[in-house]
């Protein structure tokens, strides 16, 4: 198990023959995933051709639109690597497909662009009344879930399957602590951006992890702006049972500079790393001051001890993991049976 | 980006929002010339970026051209708040009779768009919001719809206003409606919203925020760029498409995605602590993609710092491998010359990092150490700081 994704997903790339696109088509197809093919209208009934994870020449469909490559294919994940100016329609496209997910990579999408199209997504629900069309992103990195599949632009080989679930606003944050952690393993790492307006939320994920049962902690990252982090703190004091650990990053960012993110700012006395991080401890999250002692944390949850990681290269580590792994897992499950 | 006040108006009016005349002075002179234009009385209104202008008197009444002068000359160059008056607005005086609140913004929380309305406006809006919740109308709305014909009517009612009073005020409501929308606003308010003596509902005050990101599509905004108010590093960072944000501190921080970035100023200063307090000097984020070139103008901008003791490069290889980020920094030193003289504490982890690691190694260069994480890499570059002497071995 995992969420979001795994080894079933069917995925295509809307962008799929731009420069982005094809270089992590490319990534994705050697990380294992599905990639069942592609959209760019002008390119139609073409196709392109990629490596897959075993060396095989794997030659991809470009279809005209999404619609056609889902009847075509049985997709029902989309990663969108299209330039912000046609981020929204290519997002549009998505949603009146009624494609299941959406992973919107795009850096710099207008904000009014995106809150059309997440609250377009909102209105086309399914016969249970929830949204056929789940959002990740945008300006996001994506989501892993270790040696099943990858939806998005996690180097695939920091680390491989485990029992921790990650949710983070910030792509290369989120690679520092899925290498801290590399030894134990994730079952899903997710980056859901750091726009003002994003499809996912940290609650939507931590809500999916807690139901997730090969996810048995739980890694929350956050930064300054918003109040995301505060509200997820009021939602794991209610509903999630699994042990978290968070982390914060912009403790030393002043007021109204703008942070990198474009929702990455401190307004006024809102969105200070410091509430955030009081918000989460008040909810019984343990919450480190660097990385490094968020990692700790984690592991103390999971070992009792705050062993140090070896500094191996991740690319060994991620190839010795497995048989590491599954000790530990039986270790860590009998640990909490207790 | 924040407009100023004048901005706010010329694009209300672009919109056909009413507002009053008003004319944007850099000079005493420039104000009375723009006072004998208007006519009658006016009001020099300091064009400041931050809120309690009027406290601090940068907003007076002129009765003739000549007072304009002389509180334009008062109020020019003022301080406030931290921040140096520039501009005065020469507006055209108001007949008051009621003063109202409205505002469109972005809601993050619910992700959709939020319209707030009072009666009773004028007033620190957020006060009125804790004292009496009541008086204040919020309104969630879909993007896709908008504030429709509908939807203007229904925040008009549910702020009080009478089903007389409520079709002007719904008509102004749909305007800011639409300069919210079509400038890719993410905030506009209007504070206050008056009723002047003769019933017409004119915005006297205004603010507005436009996404930067829509800048492709919105042409005109690059016009409402303050230069002046920039920060020369920032300025030079900004032409060489760097993200940087200028702070006060000793260690320079360059870093690959903001939330690494934001975390490595973080650790810098904890590890500060234990440094004399030094600070981290700088944001600076240069993207997943550390070219030579990226890496060079990166390091140019940190080097010219003055206050900068020591340079702290922090790089999760990802995507960009950590080899192709270690040609990059000794390639930028060799473009850098002679300009580079504080030492860089480099830190790889990542993709390749041992290539990365070798690569410095061969290198060589007397400016340069490299740390095995993130922490050491962040204690030393605040030890460097404070004592530079220690870098030259």
């Amino acid at each position: 198990m995992s969420i979001y994704l795994n080894k079933d997903s069917k995925v295509i790339v809307q962008g799929i023959t731009g420069g982005e696109g094809t270089k992590h088509t490319a990534r994705m197809l050697k990380a294992g995933t599905s990639i069942v093919g592609g959209v760019n209208a002008r390119k139609a009934g073409t196709t392109v051709t990629h490596e897959d994870a075993d060396g095989q020449q794997v030659e991809l469909p470009v279809f005209g639109s999404v619609a056609e490559a889902m009847e075509a294919t049985g997709a029902d994940v989309s990663v969108l690597f299209v330039p912000p100016k046609f981020a929204k329609d290519a997002a549009v496209e998505a949603i009146e497909a009624g494609i299941g997910l959406i992973v919107v990579i795009t850096e710099g999408i207008p904000v009014q662009d995106s809150a059309e199209f997440f609250n377009l997504s909102l209105t086309k629900t399914g016969a249970d009344g929830k949204p056929v069309t789940r959002i990740i992103g945008p300006n996001c990195p994506g989501v892993i879930t270790p040696g099943e599949a990858l939806a998005g632009i996690t180097p695939a080989n920091i680390t491989g399957k485990g029992p921790i679930g990650l949710v983070s606003k910030s792509g290369t944050l989120t690679y520092q602590m899925m290498y801290e952690l590399r030894d134990i393993g994730f079952s899903t790492s997710i980056g859901i951006g750091g726009d003002p307006v994003i499809g996912t939320t940290h609650i939507d994920a931590l809500e999916a992890f807690e139901a997730d049962p090969e996810t048995e902690a739980i890694v929350m990252i956050g930064e300054i702006g918003g109040d995301a982090e505060e509200r997820a703190a009021e939602y794991i004091k209610k509903h999630v049972t699994k042990p978290v650990v968070g982390y914060v990053a912009g403790f030393t960012a002043p007021e109204g500079k703008t942070m990198g993110h474009a929702g990455a700012i401190v307004s006024g006395s809102s969105g200070t790393a410091e509430a955030k991080k009081e918000a989460l401890e008040a909810a019984g999250v343990k919450v480190g001051k660097t990385p490094s002692e968020t990692a700790r944390l984690l592991r103390e949850i999971y070992q009792g001890s705050s062993t140090e990681s070896e500094a191996s290269p991740a690319a060994e580590a991620a190839e010795s993991l497995k048989e590491k792994f599954e000790g530990l897992v039986d270790k860590i499950k009998g640990a909490f049976k207790k | 980006m924040d407009l100023y006040e004048y901005q706010a108006r010329d694009l209300f009016e672009a919109h056909g929002v009413p507002v009053l005349a008003g004319i944007v002075a850099t000079t005493p002179e420039e104000a009375k010339a723009a006072a004998e234009k208007i006519g009658g009385v006016v009001v020099v209104k300091a064009q400041v970026k931050v809120g309690g202008r009027g406290k601090a008197g940068g907003v007076k009444l002129a009765k003739t051209p000549d007072e304009a002068f002389e509180h334009a000359q008062a109020i020019l160059g003022m301080d406030i708040k931290g921040h140096t008056v520039h501009r005065v607005m020469i507006a055209q005086g108001a007949d008051i009779a009621e003063e109202y609140y409205f505002s469109i913004l972005l809601d993050r929380a619910n992700r959709n768009y939020l319209a707030m309305a009072s009666k009773e406006g004028g007033v620190e809006i957020e006060q009125l919001a804790v004292d009496s919740p009541e008086k204040l109308v919020k309104y969630n709305f879909d993007p896709n719809t908008g504030i429709d014909d509908a939807a203007a009517a229904a925040i008009a009612a549910q702020a009080g206003f009478s089903p007389e009073e409520g079709p002007a005020l719904a008509e102004v409501f749909q305007k800011l409606w639409g300069a919210f929308e079509k400038e890719d606003a993410t905030l506009v308010e209007v504070n206050p919203l008056v009723k002047t003596g003769e019933g017409a509902i004119i915005a006297l005050d205004g603010k507005v925020t436009v996404d930067e990101n829509a800048a492709y599509r919105q042409p005109g905004h690059a016009d409402l760029v303050d230069e002046s108010a920039e920060d020369p590093l920032e300025a030079k960072a900004k032409a060489n498409d760097l993200n940087y944000v200028k702070l006060d501190g000793e260690v320079g921080i360059i870093g690959n995605g903001a939330g690494l970035v934001m975390s490595t100023l973080d650790v810098v200063a904890y590890a500060g602590e234990a440094h004399n307090g030094v600070q981290p000097a700088n944001f600076l984020d240069i993207g997943g993609g550390a070219s030579a070139e990226v890496m060079a103008n990166g390091l140019d901008v940190i080097l010219g710092d003055d206050q900068v003791k020591s340079v702290f490069v922090n790089v999760f290889g990802g995507i960009t491998a950590c080899d192709a980020v270690a040609n990059g920094i000794v390639k930028a030193l060799e473009i850098l010359g002679d300009t580079a003289t504080k030492p860089l504490v480099v830190r790889l982890d990542g993709n390749n990092v041992e290539e990365g690691r070798r690569i410095l190694e061969q290198a060589n260069h007397p400016l340069v150490i490299t740390a095995d994480t993130m922490d050491g890499g962040a204690d030393k570059a605040a030890e460097l700081a404070n004592n530079p002497a220690l870098a030259s071995k």
